[in-house]
């Protein structure tokens, strides 16, 4: 029981961890809580389905061109819908929310909300501490830490990096040092994405298909990036795997329970929010609160 | 003093288009039952009625005291359910299920208002977006006594014809309406709330220098916010002879936003224009059931960039000017106030 708690867990994690990265990298920067976040995950699923489905691409490059694709409509809805309101934190909530829905509808349109599933990568498991562990789990779970090692990386050893931590810590002063902050607002709004669309792709094999599939991980990564910190990375790493884990002990320990792991995540949140707004490791925000 | 009455309703009715059409539209409601009695066309009215005060008690919450919520449905719901059950388990009639019901989503505002003194802006409303979602996972996991997905239905009716369901929907909604409009009237001699809403909004520093006690100001803001969403609540149950989880539902809060917003945030008068236009037009929108809420959803983000005002604001800019002498509003036609005789153009 408690192995396979600890390997469900370390993959639940992962996913979440690279879904809060890009929640809390696009909010550290552009100070934007994009509610379609995770309608990119669940784009990025369907279009694996629909690759190898209908038109017989093997699942490791479906991954990738529906990877690309996702991102492309990232950064469409960004430079459509979110650039000219990004000024009004409201605005931007409520749109990102209605693009969610829109995409949310076209899926249901397309798919007619059936129960879907995509075809694993690899097949077969592995034998770890007497547990079975699909291929597929340990795959994600590379590739995940693949994923996470090159943001940090990104962030900080490259100059690109440093530009964008420099428009989240002041994006007037970093335009005045000559940075292009609407650019790196656009890559940022990528980066974000398309690790939103890297989760679909590497978890899409192990989920069920549904359209409504976004609602729950926005909610978990919404909890994780508040108590990690909001804007902070670090904090939504560790909050992502913290919240991982005790989401699945809920599923395997107290199965009758599991309708609340998302009301638990939320109360937690709420709690955090009120008694250190800050989170574990985050930035504070003198002038955002009373 | 009728004579006097009569003056001012010419002068201050007849003379300004918006509030000539928003009474002729009143009159024309009042007058449905009398032309149809089609049991479709009332419903829609009675919900419309009731999602009326519901957007407008949003915006008094949101649009005039800044208190973005993004969780309105959390007082819906909880007035919904408290009148459910109070109805079913204990057998209570709904004239006394329905103000139980609304002073529990007053104790949910006030609960909810107890972040809002802490937190501001985009913070309050992730906050805010929790409660209503972590009050459907508790429904979710107490099905017994909730009913869980399908939630408790069978509740009584508030009367026995429709007819007479659209008048008190009606009733309830000009009285709820024409309460939280004295309300949030900033000009206003009698309450100081409509000036100190607005104050708390533009900057609640300044409004605490001031001498404005604003945790006060914002505990009464979210308790009758929630006193008029839970008054909705309440008869939408009891209309609606159901309570259930879509009434505590993201999208609803998400609604009320949106009536408001394509009405015109900030005017009272602009969510009812928003629920009264939106509400009929998605009703209609079931013939075509699978492209009904992408239509809904394209609306939103049109509005949203290029209509931010709303549509009630931009047809009464259209229609109105305001006399930069002595501020009275005056038809587009008139090229001299009414009142002072100033130049307008």
């Amino acid at each position: 029981m408690l192995e396979r708690i600890l390997i469900n867990g370390l993959v639940q994690g992962g996913i979440y961890a690279l879904l809060a990265i890009g929640f809390s990298l696009i909010f550290g920067v552009a100070r934007m809580i994009n509610l379609a976040h995770t309608s990119f995950y669940m784009l990025a699923s369907y279009g694996i389905y629909t690759l190898t489905r209908y038109l017989g691409i093997p699942a490791i490059p479906a991954a990738a061109i529906s990877l690309v694709l996702t991102t492309f409509i990232g950064l469409a809805t960004y430079k459509l819908f979110i650039d000219r309101v990004r000024e009004h934190h409201v605005t931007v909530m409520l749109i990102t929310m209605a693009v969610a829905f829109v995409y949310q509808e076209v899926i249901l349109m397309i798919f007619q909300g059936h129960y879907l599933a995509a075809p694993p990568f690899v097949s077969g498991f592995a034998q770890i501490l007497g547990v079975r562990v699909s291929f597929q789990h340990l795959l994600t779970f590379g590739v995940v830490i693949l994923v996470l090692v090159g943001v940090w990386a990104l962030l900080s050893k490259t100059r690109l990096g440093i530009a964008i931590r420099a428009v989240a810590q002041d994006s007037e002063v970093a335009n005045l040092m000559g940075i292009n902050v609407s650019r790196i607002l656009l890559i940022t709004m990528s980066i974000a994405a398309g690790l939103s669309a890297v989760a679909g792709a590497v978890i899409a094999p192990t989920l069920v298909l549904e359209p409504y599939m976004w609602t729950h991980p926005l909610v978990m990564i919404m909890a994780i990036v508040v108590l990690g910190g909001l804007g902070s990375v670090k904090g939504s790493f560790i909050g992502a795997f913290v919240f991982g884990f005790v989401e699945v002990s809920v599923v395997f320990l107290a199965p009758e329970l599991a309708f609340l792991k998302g009301a638990f995540a939320l109360v937690v949140m709420v709690v955090i929010l009120l008694f250190r707004p800050e989170g574990l490791f985050g930035i504070a925000f003198e002038e955002e609160r009373l | 003093m009728l004579r006097r009455l009569l003056k001012d309703f010419q002068g201050d009715i007849i003379a300004v288009p918006g509030r000539l059409l928003a009474l002729i539209f009143f009159i024309m409601l009042l007058l449905v039952p009398l032309v149809t009695n089609e049991p479709y066309i009332l419903r829609t009215l009675i919900f419309a009625n009731i999602f009326a005060i519901f957007a407008v008690s949003w915006d008094l919450l949101s649009g005039y005291t800044g208190q973005v919520n993004f969780g309105h449905a959390l007082f819906f719901g909880v007035a919904a359910y408290t009148s459910a059950l109070l109805n079913l388990k204990m057998g209570m009639p709904p004239w006394a299920t329905i103000p139980i019901g609304a002073l529990a989503a007053v104790v949910a505002g006030v609960v909810v208002c107890l972040p809002a003194l802490r937190l501001r802006g985009p913070y309050l409303s992730l906050v805010t977006l929790a409660f209503p979602l972590i009050l459907l996972g508790i429904i979710f996991t107490f099905t017994g006594f909730t009913g869980g997905e399908f939630g408790v239905s069978g509740l009584s009716r508030v009367s026995n014809s429709r007819v007479t369901d659209f008048y008190i929907s009606f009733g309830v909604m000009l009285v709820s309406v024409m309460i939280m409009w004295k309300l949030t009237d900033a000009k206003s001699a009698l309450v100081r709330t409509g000036i100190i809403f607005h104050a708390i909004r533009e900057d609640e520093i300044t409004a605490r220098a001031s001498g404005i006690n604003t945790i006060r100001y914002k505990l009464l803001a979210f308790a009758v916010g929630g006193f008029f969403a839970g008054i909705a609540g309440a008869f939408h149950a009891h209309f609606m002879r159901i309570a259930g989880p879509s009434n505590l539902d993201l999208f609803l809060s998400f609604q009320a936003i949106i009536w408001t917003v394509f009405g015109g945030i900030t005017s009272i008068y602009g969510p009812v224009v928003g629920v009264y236009i939106m509400y009929p037009l998605m009703e209609f929108l079931r013939v075509v059931p699978e492209i009904r809420m992408l239509i809904f959803a394209g609306i939103v983000v049109i509005i949203l960039l290029f209509m931010p005002e709303g549509i009630a604001v931009f047809i009464r800019d259209k229609m109105e000017q305001t006399c930069p002498r002595c501020k009275l509003s005056n038809v587009w036609w008139r090229k001299t106030c009414r009142a002072c005789g100033a130049n307008l153009r």
